[in-house]
């Protein structure tokens, strides 16, 4: 990747990720992010084309319980650590928002 | 430096479930300890004075009727503060969770504790382990033992600051990308990070899920074994623990390390300072004199370790990180809609490196970017894991220095993030691959300051790395 990183690629990216960031932020983060992808030109160099992704350590396998009842989590000591709770349930503000 | 009790915790065990030593007393002994240190070193952000009293009487009562309280009884330990305790807080150094009471145990408590180790605290780390240096904990930092001029190393800085100080007989720590190797090297102790697997990681915080492995820090090579054989083993809970029992370590460190090959890193990056190079040099001499034979080994790949793991880690995080959003547990900002209440949560909940990594993993993983650098970076990561297993076909162990450099000053790396990530480029490409590696004290370099040797091993190969080092630790009694 040659593209260097701007801006506007970090305030779309700070929406993506649910951060406000001030427009000093987002100028900082900017420097900062390019810095590190800049190293990532010595990858960028390397052939690449017929090496297999590795996502883990060892190959996931489908793991399998016996269908029994098990014990789960408290339900009210789970909801005491929500910031708000009611009727057994967590409380929110309105769902959505506007689009920005 | 007064790391006190060079008794190992097997003997401490014996000792309390024979009835001649009380765990309470132990206890008290420690927070002792802690009293008198803690105000200035700042391992903890919880002392649990008496949840530990309460343990201790527990174990104490247990030995009295007969009954065997278990193969660590009496020994304390700290817990690194992003395990979960239930109803105890956890807060992973974060303002997004502070005073969030878990509602469960994470796995390695419950096995500890039924072990008859007694917890003393939770120990300071950086904001969700990101970090080499505790600087990054929302908390203040914790210093080092042997200068509290400087840092103990990170993440898991507070843990290994609490063994090197003598608050607890052991510690557990979460090792990402060298969180435990590093700071164990930085404060003179032992640090294990085990095969990716070896430990349940259920109740662990997430941080990178497929190069994140708890470990212990400890005194001595023998103590780390033991908790590794209590700690380690398949857990249903974790569908990434490794469904096989692990031979006991304990057993496998009274061999020497005659026969062994011991591969020297021939394109191993350059950046070790010349102190912790000359202590590296004499490690290779020790093992050979103990009869191992040092052979060179290639690890081309190596060199991108740091590169890919600054995107794959972040990537991971990112993901992770999603999940504060002020809904379920931790810190809500309150605003008119959901939308504006996870940016203001967030934004007010995590600090500069957090969102500093949450930012660039975001990145590495959005449309447009994604095959250009996280696929490029697990490519690059397989390489990294096919270059190391060639080189075990010719090595039985790995010796490379686990830090550049001794422990640094505070604010040392400036606010250039590279510098401080450049802390764990010989600890990183190990997560990568998910074998194990541990650190092993290993004499002084620069003003005194102690160096560790780092020993990396194959998939399992546990039982030879401790093999290894334990000669290493033997020869400097």
């Amino acid at each position: 990747m040659s593209d260097r990183i701007t801006a506007a690629d970090v305030a779309k990216v700070a929406r993506l990720a649910r951060l406000d960031l001030s427009p000093q932020e987002i100028e900082r983060m900017t420097a900062q992010l390019d810095g590190m992808l800049e190293h990532f030109a010595d990858v960028d160099a390397l052939d690449l084309a017929d090496v297999a992704p590795m996502t883990q350590p060892f190959p996931l396998v489908n793991v399998f319980r016996a269908d029994v009842v098990q014990p789960g989590l408290d339900r009210d000591e789970v909801l005491a650590a929500a910031p708000a709770a009611q009727d057994g349930r967590f409380r929110v503000p309105p769902t959505g928002g506007v689009e920005g | 430096m007064a790391a006190p009790a060079m008794v190992t915790a097997a003997s401490i065990a014996a000792a309390v479930r024979a009835g001649t030593t009380k765990a309470a007393d132990l206890v008290e002994q420690h927070l002792a300890t802690i009293a008198a240190r803690e105000p200035e070193i700042h391992a903890f952000n919880l002392v649990l004075a008496d949840e530990a009293r309460a343990q201790a009487a527990r174990i104490d009562a247990l030995a009295a009727e007969g009954n065997d309280p278990g193969p660590l009884a009496g020994v304390t330990v700290a817990l690194k503060d992003n395990m979960c305790t239930r109803g105890i807080p956890t807060t992973c150094s974060s303002k997004i969770l502070a005073g969030w009471k878990p509602p469960y145990d994470a796995t390695v408590v419950r096995t500890l504790q039924a072990a008859g180790a007694i917890v003393v605290g939770k120990t300071n780390l950086d904001e969700f382990a990101m970090g080499s240096s505790t600087e990054n904990s929302a908390f203040g930092p914790t210093r080092n033992p042997h200068d509290i001029s400087r840092v103990p190393g990170g993440s898991s800085g507070g843990s290994a600051a609490a063994v090197a100080a003598g608050f607890s007989h052991l510690s557990l720590g979460s090792d990402t990308g060298g969180s435990i190797r590093q700071p164990a090297a930085l404060c003179g102790v032992v640090g294990v990070k085990p095969t990716y697997g070896y430990v349940s990681r259920y109740g662990l915080v997430a941080f990178a899920s497929s190069l994140d492995q708890i470990g212990p820090f400890a005194n001595s090579v023998e103590d780390a074994a033991l908790v590794l054989d209590v700690i380690g083993g398949h857990d249903p809970h974790d569908s990434t623990s490794i469904p096989q029992p692990h031979p006991s370590l304990v057993g496998a460190i009274q061999q020497g390390v005659e026969g062994l090959r011991v591969g020297r890193i021939s394109d191993l990056p350059a950046g070790a300072d010349p102190d912790v190079q000359a202590r590296l040099d004499l490690a290779f001499e020790t093992l050979q004199a103990a009869g191992a034979t040092i052979v060179d080994v290639e690890v081309p790949a190596f060199s991108f370790g740091l590169t890919a793991y600054y995107l794959i880690a972040p990537a991971e995080a990112s993901s992770n990180l999603a999940r504060y959003d002020g809904v379920r547990y931790g810190l809500r900002v309150e605003a008119a809609d959901t939308d504006s209440m996870y940016g203001a949560t967030r934004t007010a909940g995590f600090g500069d490196e957090v969102k500093r990594r949450i930012m660039l993993g975001t990145y590495a993983l959005s449309a447009g970017y994604y095959d250009a650098y996280y696929g490029k970076a697990l490519k690059v990561r397989r390489l990294i894991h096919d270059d190391f297993e060639r080189a075990y076909q010719q090595a039985d162990v790995l010796l490379t220095p686990t830090s550049p450099s001794v422990a640094f000053k505070f604010g040392a790396k400036g606010d250039n993030p590279f510098a401080m990530y450049l802390c764990d480029t010989y600890t990183i490409p190990t997560n990568l691959a998910g074998h194990p590696a541990m650190s092993v004290p290993f004499g002084t370099g620069t003003e005194g300051l102690p160096v560790g040797v780092q020993v990396l091993a194959g998939t399992l190969q546990e039982p030879t790395m401790f093999r290894v080092a334990a000669a290493l630790e033997r020869s400097m009694k």
